[in-house]
């Protein structure tokens, strides 16, 4: 079984080096006929002349490649901008089609075999290391050794893993051009499900959701024995693979726009943008679906589903945020902070964007009924502020590069505007909490280092206090993690729900309010 | 107004931080002092285990903060106190400062016992109990291949379980016939038994430690068991139980039995002077089925709970327990008792027992013949709700009563098995009764209403 696993981990390791190598390997070569395939019409003849110089010239790497691009492209325009013309300027970004048009390497002629080296093999190890694991041990919760573990505690390890997923964000928001051999490979992949070429998100959408099909399984092993645990993870696993991945692609297949159906507004913050509206609305009945469906989700959805059950309905059993956390980021969600400092900058934060997604979207809407006169270019400028450091930077870069720093719930404790709206229900009007289990609780804190939400659990165990927090997801690992069967999820009546003076079971000299 | 003291306290355990943070709570002017040699902060002692086992580090054990002390004005100093000098409230400390109180609260806590075994003085030979024996523990196992551990008790398993997470085999010496059998019945013992053995400790039971033996250095390399045989070993860990931890107190004015003697009050012979926690010793039990010591985090806590109360209140109530409880967690599998639960037939009282067909889970209801009132409860491998348990056992309710409401007992996590069926059912076969829990609708199933 050992030899399975250490197996499993260098496939891993091979099919990760690969992965990270893939983007510098082959040539480029940029032909007129390409431009005239990719470029919009009206800029086809300005841009034409442009790239002339770049025409038959064989780059030995995307580096160079993308460097001339830019060289040619940006004095094109610097020189309009000097000159003021600014409707001659050209806005759209054609390096990242350009650059994937051009590219003549390997990857291009076998994308299939590159995508088994690299994706393949990632997902081929991962198993090999996971399927043997805890194999002929008793069923229980397995957390011995995880603070000795340079991966799980901040170590080397897990200061390389971190590093590269940043990096690889940054390249995915801001630089994706230097991916296209990425996005090439599983081009064919794209054309069976929906069509069309890859996009960069679509290779991004394949390996999210590979990455939590297999940390899913993980968690089978790691929780086995937990129905609870078991039945969350698949089905986030479950929405993560139907909703998130193959139903929005079949969707583009139809002709439809490409919609995730357990997306809500406001973490689905371009749901009232001016191009998804008209898109439902040009859609006929599935487009109009869309559009209902949507908003009945945000007025009643989440408010019934979390007065029964609290947000967890959501964020650990539908959302794909929090699917991700849930499966890659649990061998990290010991490392989020539990200082009452922590807690107090979560609040201003997590409700700070809250406002922000709301004003955004209300100048949004009120745009778009006043046919985009008055405030056109306010629009465009909350929408690029919030899509560079909402969408991007906070959900993608620190969201998920910061998993092996401050654990796997940066974003949804931090920064989700649908946490902080669900939390508001759940802190307020719900059935939810977490019972404390009567005098049983020994302050031993696992639950607390276990809450991947930074919630100290334990303060309230031990003075045996129900946990009634907006900021809690309901994973239930504190619950499992507990050694004296002091915590129990519940959705209950709503009388007695929040104790503030909670009196601690066993002693009947004096009644000590906690 | 209450007359402003300084109260210093000794021993920073659940008992005296329980006791700091209460009269803290209800007395604003008095300075409160805690004095502890074992670490400056307080931590969750039971928790000791995990930070070995790599689930957690020291910094999680602590259940309050840094800041906390200093906010709720409790003043705190990491010092071993050598001396007490009661007739001019003073203590010596390690240091040689001398420090004046006006009340005197102990809370030392335990020591592991040891009983002269030969060798039990070499390197690599250890209890368990304090921050210092885990540090010890750290170095004594560094490397080694295989321990021995001796006593059947919640502190040898922890051992045994500490142990066996770094791959260091241990062979896990039991005196009595089956795991902690002074205190579970045989069934409940046998099920811990095989637990054990399932997670490949080497259990030998009825099986005494008689001798330890070291190599040239003076570091163990063997154990001689009473059965004449030689186990070769690189760590033996002492968990015979404690003590109280009241060396330093001997021979002074203070009334002493094996722990500090006090009264329903915490009082000792010493005016001012109290004790609570594992070193305390009541004159008369607390109860009829308590201990004159009481070496539990939760008598501990309800100790430093109640005196605080009768420092700060004109109207001093002596303790009182309630129903007893108690939890522990043996390998992967959880045990929690309610009232009394006794380990061997008793005149009068009778028990029904149900086991899961997994072996790894049972109930044991113990009821008075006569009357079939409730009087306690065991459970393995299934979470009780306290409150309910805590209601039934103090109204005496009927055995039938109980059994007919077990689900709303029940605190396992949702979606687990429901083992109230099962138990009905073996119930219901064996009386002969027709005993039906009521069922909940699909509504109610769906919003997870207990009512």
């Amino acid at each position: 079984m050992r030899k399975i696993q250490i197996t499993g981990l260098i496939v891993f390791l091979l099919g990760l080096v690969s992965f990270s190598l893939i983007p510098f390997i082959g040539s480029y070569q940029l032909d007129q006929k390409m431009v005239e395939r990719k470029v919009k019409e009206e800029h086809l003849e300005p841009l034409i002349p442009v790239l002339e110089p770049m025409y038959g010239e064989t780059y030995s790497s995307n580096f160079a490649f993308i460097s001339d691009f830019n060289k040619y492209f940006d004095e094109y325009n610097e020189a309009l901008k000097e000159a003021e013309e600014w409707d001659k300027v050209i806005w759209d970004d054609y390096v990242f089609e350009l650059t994937k048009e051009a590219s003549l390497g390997p990857v291009h002629q076998n994308p299939f075999w590159y995508l088994a080296i690299s994706v393949g093999l990632g997902v081929i190890g991962g198993l090999m290391y996971i399927l043997p694991l805890y194999r002929g041990e008793p069923e229980g919760i397995k957390n011995d050794g995880i603070y000795f573990s340079s991966m799980k505690s901040r170590g080397l390890l897990g200061i390389i893993t971190g590093t590269w997923l940043i990096l690889f964000y940054v390249i995915l928001y801001w630089f994706p051009e230097y991916m296209t051999n990425l996005v090439l490979m599983v081009d064919p992949l794209s054309y069976l499900l929906s069509g069309n070429p890859a996009s960069q998100w679509f290779l991004y959408g394949l390996i999210y959701t590979l990455a939590i099909l297999v940390m899913g399984i993980r968690m089978f092993r790691k929780y086995r024995g937990n129905t609870y645990q078991t039945i969350r993870t698949a089905s986030v696993m479950f929405f993560q693979l139907a909703f998130a991945f193959l139903i929005p692609e079949i969707l583009v297949l139809l002709n439809k726009p490409w919609h995730d159906f357990k997306n809500i507004w406001p973490l689905d913050y371009t749901f009232f943008y001016d191009y998804r509206l008209d898109g439902m609305l040009g859609s006929g009945a599935l487009g109009m679906f869309m559009l209902i469906w949507g908003i009945i989700l945000i007025i009643v959805g989440v408010p019934l589903f979390t007065y029964f059950y609290g947000k967890r309905w959501y964020c650990s059993w539908v959302c794909g945020c929090g699917g991700l956390a849930e499966t890659l980021g649990d061998p990290y969600r010991q490392l989020s902070d539990k200082s009452l400092k922590a807690w107090k900058v979560e609040r201003y934060m997590i409700h700070g964007v809250l406002v922000f997604a709301v004003l955004m979207t209300l100048v949004t809407i009120l745009n778009y009924f006043m046919e985009f006169g008055l405030l056109g270019e306010a629009t465009n400028q909350l929408h690029s502020i919030y899509g560079f450091a909402i969408g991007a930077a906070f959900a993608g870069v620190v969201g998920t590069g910061f998993y092996p720093f401050m654990g796997n719930r940066v974003w949804c404790r931090f920064g989700c505007p649908l946490a902080a709206y669900l939390g508001i229900v759940q802190r307020f009007k719900s059935r939810f909490r977490i019972t404390t289990n009567g005098g049983q609780c020994i302050s031993c804190g696992n639950c607390s280092t276990y809450c991947e939400m930074g919630i100290d659990v334990r303060w309230y165990a031990q003075r045996g206090q129900n946990i009634v927090r907006a900021s809690c997801v309901g994973c239930g690992v504190c619950a499992a993690v507990c050694p004296r069967g002091v915590l129990k999820l519940e959705n209950g009546e709503e009388e007695g729900r929040i104790n503030e003076n909670p009196i601690l079971i066993g002693n009947k000299s004096i009644t000590v309010k906690s | 107004m209450i007359k402003r003291k300084k109260i210093i306290i000794i021993g920073n355990g659940i008992a005296g931080i329980t006791c700091a943070r209460n009269i803290r709570k209800k007395d604003e002017n008095s300075e409160i002092l805690v004095i502890s040699g074992e670490t400056e902060f307080f931590f969750s002692r039971t928790a000791l285990m995990y930070i070995y086992m790599g689930h957690m580090q020291f910094e999680h054990t602590k259940p309050y903060e840094d800041w906390f002390w200093e906010k709720n004005n409790i003043q705190l100093l990491q010092a071993w106190v050598e001396l007490v000098d009661f007739n001019n409230k003073t203590l010596l400390l390690d240091s040689g400062k001398k420090v004046g109180y006006d009340v005197l609260v102990l809370a030392t806590g335990s020591v592991p016992n040891k009983f002269d075994w030969p060798g039990q003085s070499l390197n690599g030979v250890q209890g368990l109990y304090s921050k210092q024996d885990l540090d010890i523990m750290e170095e004594n196992t560094a490397g080694i291949s295989h321990a021995v551990i001796v006593g059947g008790g919640l502190i040898g398993i922890e051992m045994a379980e500490m142990l066996a997470s770094r791959d260091i085999s241990v062979t896990f010496l039991v005196r009595e016939k089956n795991f902690w059998d002074n205190v579970l019945p045989v069934e409940e013992a046998q099920l811990v038994n095989r637990h054990i053995l399932e997670h490949h400790i080497d259990l030998r039971l009825e099986t005494e430690m008689k001798e330890i033996c070291g190599d040239d250095s003076g570091r163990v390399d063997s154990v001689l068991t009473n059965k004449g045989e030689k186990i070769e070993c690189q760590f033996v860990g002492l968990a015979v139980g404690v003590s109280p931890n009241v060396k330093f107190l001997k021979n002074l004015e203070l009334d002493m039995g094996r722990g500090i003697l006090v009264d329903r009050y915490f009082r000792t012979n010493i005016e001012d002077v109290y004790a609570i926690g594992d070193c305390a010793e009541f004159r008369e039990k607390p109860g009829a089925d308590r201990k004159n010591i009481e070496q539990v985090w939760y008598t501990g806590r309800m100790h430093g709970e109640t005196l605080a109360h009768n420092l700060t209140s004109e109207d001093a109530v002596p303790y009182r327990p309630g129903i007893w409880f108690n939890s522990a967690k043996f390998f992967d599998i959880e045990y929690q008792t309610y009232g009394l639960v006794p380990n061997e037939r008793k005149e009068g009282i009778d028990s029904f027992y149900w086991e899961s067909d997994s072996g790894e889970s049972c109930l044991r209801l113990v009821f008075e013949k006569q009357t079939e009132k409730i009087l306690g409860v065991n459970s393995f491998g299934w979470r009780l709700r306290h409150e309910f348990f805590d209601k039934a056992i103090h109204e005496g309710w009927n055995l039938e009563r109980v059994l007919t409401q077990l689900d709303k007992a029940d605190f396992n996590t949702e979606f687990y098995e429901k083992f109230h069926k099962s138990v009905l059912a073996q119930y219901n076969a064996q009386e002969g009764r027709n005993l039906k829990i009521k069922k909940s609708s699909f509504l109610q199933r769906l919003i997870g209403s207990r009512a």
